[in-house]
């Protein structure tokens, strides 16, 4: 239990038509220590949710070595995966795609409180953490706005005891004025239990409310790492603080958001 | 179930070539979407109307469109052109959808059709509304691309929508949106699905085309960031009711309804840093 998640050059490597291939994560050294909320940013296309499947063995490395609390993390295959790798959860973008829509949600809580090693939280706790009434175990995912149901996948994620969050996208589906909640919610959810987040989205102004660090990826790499604060208020890399002009400010003076041209 | 009040259109001054929305009403079995929505689309201007998913900006949009879900009854006042769009024959409706008033959606990858060649989709519904020729419409459907800062149009026009990315997925279905020279485009969500740079692109282009062409724009979008950057006018819509209009400095810096005054205080930084500012000025 003492270093956490720790990538060494880690590469992912895509097969595409033609003989071509594609490498996705290109070389990713990382490390996440325990209780620590780190945010990714980057454009789509960068290789944030690959890293985010490789770190949770979703993918194939063809380079390099995933380690969590010093067991290395294989492929996951059709075989039940170890014990001490259920306590990395996964949040997905889509809470329509991973819920699933047949269970009861008190149903779905219980499986992943079946993992829990300790004593898992009772369903109904777990409900009030993320703001959710208790009459909602008996109700199935479709009665639930994507909100909602975005906050019952964390609810599910925290009931297995994790010691590793990845949130990919978890917020870009829902409305801005639940974003910054629902990334607080997830935020605060995950440091009562105890457990470390990694935060991937492509808005910086979002991660810069929840994350004490952040990493920017491009083509792969990380290309910039910091402090929140150091990143949003003195960007080094050209391509950061592209992103961060990218933003609109909802200042009333309708400013155009600026786009430079990256030379590379 | 249908509720036809049609008041007196407001205002006879108002632009023929805007959209002007009085007392409009929408509801499916007995729930009501639209609760008396009132909007001016002048031309040449960003029209913004905001909220949250479920107020209803997004069927004030399609209804103006006729595009309400076909189980719906509609009532109240939509003037377009000198003619009221409410209650209109769908004949009719269909002479003016594509070709006076143009939507674009938040998810271009779906707006457009996977088996249809760019070209398909540039001209087919240009020939049939304007009755042009294909090599007239060819022509055309070249301009558009250039128009939206497409790269190389002529090669574009034979790829299909899978090969290209998003962004540039999202200016195609803006230039079909065009292709017929509307006089109005509503514009829903259009840059949601995309990153931050990309959607800095498509909300200059959206600009532009308001100001150069003359378009009535209606944007609708949840994000404030987004209004604040291109919209002139903010309309707030909350249950199927407009609880705060007006000039877009006003409605951001000053906002007068508790519901507006929650949405912008839940935003994560609506000031931004402040040498980033500086930057930007």
């Amino acid at each position: 239990m003492t270093d956490g998640l720790v990538l060494d050059r880690a590469s992912v490597t895509y097969r595409q038509s033609l003989g071509h291939s594609l490498t996705a994560v290109d070389g990713v050294s990382l490390q996440i220590g325990s209780g620590e909320v780190v945010g990714l940013v980057g454009e789509s296309g960068c290789g944030k949710s690959t890293l985010a499947r490789a770190v949770c063995g979703l993918e194939r490395l063809s380079a390099g070595s995933v380690s969590f609390d010093g067991a290395p993390v294989g492929r996951l295959g059709l075989r039940k995966r170890e014990q001490s790798l259920l306590r990395i959860q996964m949040i997905f973008q889509n809470p329509y795609a991973s819920l699933n829509p047949r269970r009861r949600i008190g149903q779905q809580i219980e499986d992943a409180r079946k993992i829990n090693p300790g004593d898992a939280p009772r369903v109904a706790e777990l409900l009030a953490q993320v703001e959710i009434e208790p009459s909602a175990v008996n109700r199935f995912p479709h009665e639930f706005s994507g909100g909602q149901r975005q906050r019952i996948a964390i609810a599910r994620a925290v009931a297995s005891g994790p010691d590793l969050l990845i949130g990919d996208e978890p917020i870009a589906s829902l409305d801005a004025s639940l974003q910054a909640r629902v990334a607080t919610l997830l935020r605060d959810v995950a440091v009562r239990a105890g457990a470390s987040l990694l935060f991937i989205s492509h808005d910086l102004a979002i991660v810069r409310l929840i994350a004490t660090r952040v990493l920017v990826m491009r083509s792969g790499r990380i290309i910039e790492e910091g402090p929140t604060e150091r990143i949003w208020n003195d960007p080094q890399q050209p391509y950061t603080k592209r992103l961060l002009k990218a933003i609109p400010v909802a200042d009333g003076l309708g400013r155009l958001p600026e786009i430079d041209e990256l030379v590379d | 179930m249908s509720q036809r009040s049609a008041p007196e259109p407001a205002g006879g001054t108002f632009s023929p070539d805007g959209v002007l929305v009085s007392g409009l009403t929408l509801s499916i079995g007995g729930t009501m979407i639209l609760d008396g929505v009132d909007l001016e689309v002048p031309p040449g201007q960003v029209t913004g109307l905001a909220g949250e998913s479920g107020s209803g900006k997004t069927m004030t949009g399609m209804a103006i469109c006729g595009l309400q879900p076909h189980n719906s009854a509609v009532g109240g006042s939509i003037r377009f052109a000198g003619r009221e769009l409410v209650g209109m024959a769908e004949r009719e409706i269909n002479r003016l959808r594509g070709a006076e008033i143009a939507m674009i959606f938040q998810d271009p990858s779906a707006g457009l059709h996977p088996m249809i060649s760019i070209q398909g989709q540039l001209t087919d519904h240009l020939r049939y509304h304007r009755g042009v020729s294909r090599s007239q419409a060819r022509e055309r459907a070249i301009e558009l691309l250039e128009q939206v800062r497409v790269p190389d149009p002529a090669g574009a026009l034979k790829r299909y929508p899978h090969q290209f990315s998003g962004g540039q997925l999202q200016r195609i279905s803006i230039a079909a949106a065009l292709a017929c020279g509307p006089k109005v485009l509503i514009a829903d969500e259009p840059t949601t699905a995309l990153d931050v740079t990309v959607q800095a692109g498509v909300l200059r282009l959206l600009r532009d085309l308001c100001d150069d062409l003359g378009l009535a724009i209606i944007l609708v979008t949840h994000d404030l960031g987004v209004m604040s950057a291109v919209a002139d006018t903010v309309a707030v819509m909350r249950n199927g009711k407009v609880v705060e209009n007006g000039r877009r400095y006003d409605v951001i810096r000053n906002p007068q309804h508790p519901y507006t005054k929650a949405l912008i205080e839940a935003l994560p930084d609506h000031q931004g840093p402040s040498d980033h500012k500086e930057a930007r000025s």
